[in-house]
C-alpha cells in the first residue's frame, strides 16, 4: 500500500505537470503530528469503542482551559508544545500525558516556574 | 530539561498543580469548578440544536450563516470559544470532520471529543478513505452520495447538520433531538430513527 | 481580501519543517497542491507566531477544496464505494498563490 513514486499524466488528464508537487507525501518531511493520510497509520481498525476520561483526564484538560483564559498560555503554544515531544513518546503517551508535558515545556519556557521549581515539586509529589 | 518532561505524568501533574497553586496562578477549587463546568458540555446541547434546525427554518437559516450565534440563541454559552461553522448534508453530499493534525473539536456543543476522534487511526485515514472510516461504523452511504471531508486546521470548529431520516415526519423536536448521536454531527454515523 | 470564491490557487510546496522549529497548521498532504477557494472565514492571528508568544500578525483565512484523488492516486485501501471525494481545509493566504486560469 505504498504511494507510487511518481504521477501518471494520462491518469490525471485535468492536472498540468507543473501543478503536480514536487513530492510524493511519502516522501516529505512531515512533522510526525501531521498525520492526514500517512500509510503506517492506514491499516489501524478505529476503536471506536467509549473510552471515559479519567480524573487525570479532566484536571489536565481544565487547567490547559484556565491558563488559556487566563492568558498563560495560549492553544497554539499548546500544540507547539505537544509536536516537540519525540515521536516515539508521542506514540506511545495517551492524549492528555501529551498536553501536561506540554504544559510544563510551556511554563519553563516562559518563565512561570523555573527547573529548580520543577525538579523539587516533582521529587515532592506523592506517586 | 529534557529528562524534567520525561516524568511520570502523573507525578507531573501533582508538580503541576502545586506550583501553579504556590504561585497564585489557579487552585484546586478553580480546578474543579472548571472540571464541572466542562462537563455540562454534550452532544445533547448538538442534538437539540439539529433538531430545531430540522423543524424550524428560520433557525436552520441562522445556523447555517453563524453556528455560535444559533447556539447562544439556544442558550449554549458560546463567547470567549472559536467561531463555529455548519456542514450541511444533502441527498447528495455528505460531511465527515477531523483534525489531522491535532483533535481540533466542536466542544462548545458537543462536549469533549471521544477518543476515536483523537486516534491515530482517525486522523490518518479519515481524509484518505473516508468511505472506509464510516464502514468501521457500519454506515453505508446511498450509492452516488459525495463525501466531503473537512480537516480542521485553524479559528473554526465544525459540526455537521445531518439530513433528517425519513419516517421522521410527524416527530417534535425533542423526539429528534434523542435520536441524534454525537458520531451524526461528526459524520461517521447518520441519524437512524 | 485578495481571494474570491472560485479562485484557482497551488499550495505552497514550502516546507519550513526543514528549517527549525516552527508550528504549520498547513498539512503536508497539501503542499504543492492545486485547491480552489471556496469560501472567505474571516481574518485570525497567525498561528504560527502564537505558537511561539511572538506578535501575531491577522492573516485571510479561506475554505479551500482539493480533490483527493489528486493527492492519493492511487485506490483507496479497503475502499467500500470508491469515489471521489473531496477536502475542504482552512489554509491562510500566506500559504496560498493565485494560479491562472484552471485547465
Amino acid at each position: 500500500m505504498s504511494d507510487q513514486p511518481s504521477l501518471q499524466p494520462s491518469l490525471q488528464p485535468s492536472l498540468q505537470p507543473s501543478l503536480q508537487p514536487s513530492l510524493q507525501p511519502s516522501l516529505q518531511p512531515r512533522s510526525h503530528h501531521d498525520m492526514g493520510g500517512v500509510p503506517k497509520f492506514l491499516c489501524e481498525p478505529i476503536d471506536t469503542a467509549d473510552h471515559t476520561l479519567t480524573d487525570f483526564d479532566r484536571e489536565v484538560d481544565a487547567i490547559r482551559q484556565i491558563l488559556g483564559a487566563k492568558g498563560v498560555m495560549s492553544v497554539d503554544e499548546l500544540r507547539r508544545g505537544i509536536e516537540a515531544i519525540p515521536e516515539a513518546d508521542y506514540l506511545r503517551l495517551t492524549y492528555y500525558q501529551r498536553w501536561i508535558r506540554s504544559i510544563a515545556d510551556n511554563l519553563l519556557a516562559s518563565g512561570v516556574i523555573t527547573e529548580d521549581e520543577l525538579r523539587t515539586a516533582l521529587a515532592e509529589a506523592a506517586p | 530539561m529534557t529528562t524534567l518532561l520525561e516524568a511520570p505524568s502523573d507525578r507531573m501533574l501533582a508538580a503541576i498543580r502545586h506550583l501553579l497553586e504556590q504561585k497564585a496562578v489557579t487552585s484546586p477549587a478553580e480546578i474543579a469548578e472548571r472540571i464541572a463546568r466542562t462537563d455540562r458540555a454534550s452532544p445533547a446541547m448538538g442534538a437539540s440544536m439539529v433538531a430545531r434546525a430540522w423543524t424550524d427554518p428560520a433557525f436552520r437559516s441562522l445556523m447555517l450563516r453563524d453556528g455560535a450565534a444559533a447556539a447562544e440563541a439556544m442558550g449554549i454559552p458560546m463567547r470567549g470559544l472559536p467561531p463555529l461553522g455548519v456542514l450541511e448534508n444533502t441527498a447528495e453530499l455528505h460531511h465527515l470532520v477531523v483534525c489531522t493534525l491535532c483533535s481540533c473539536y466542536p466542544r462548545g456543543v458537543l462536549g469533549y471529543p471521544p477518543f476515536w476522534f483523537k486516534s491515530a487511526g482517525y486522523r490518518a485515514r479519515a481524509v484518505r478513505e473516508p468511505a472506509g472510516v464510516l464502514a468501521e461504523w457500519g454506515t453505508v452511504l446511498p450509492p452516488g452520495t459525495r463525501i466531503r471531508v473537512v480537516d480542521s486546521t485553524a479559528d473554526y470548529r465544525w459540526m455537521v447538520l445531518p439530513l433528517r431520516p425519513a419516517g421522521t415526519e410527524d416527530w417534535d423536536a425533542p423526539r429528534l433531538a434523542a435520536m441524534v448521536r454525537e458520531g451524526d454531527m461528526i459524520g461517521v454515523t447518520t441519524p437512524s430513527p | 481580501m485578495t481571494l474570491h470564491t472560485g479562485a484557482a490557487i497551488r499550495v505552497k510546496d514550502d516546507w519550513p519543517e526543514l528549517r527549525g522549529p516552527c508550528h504549520i497548521r498547513t498539512p503536508h498532504y497539501l503542499r504543492g497542491q492545486p485547491g480552489t477557494v471556496m469560501r472567505h472565514l474571516g481574518r485570525f492571528p497567525n498561528p504560527e507566531d502564537l505558537a511561539f508568544a511572538r506578535p501575531a500578525a491577522s492573516i485571510d483565512l479561506y475554505h479551500v477544496a482539493f480533490r483527493a484523488d489528486a493527492i492519493w492516486p492511487d485506490a483507496d485501501p479497503g475502499a467500500r464505494d470508491p469515489g471521489t471525494h473531496d477536502l475542504v481545509v482552512e489554509i491562510f493566504e500566506h500559504w496560498l498563490e493565485p494560479m491562472g486560469e484552471p485547465t
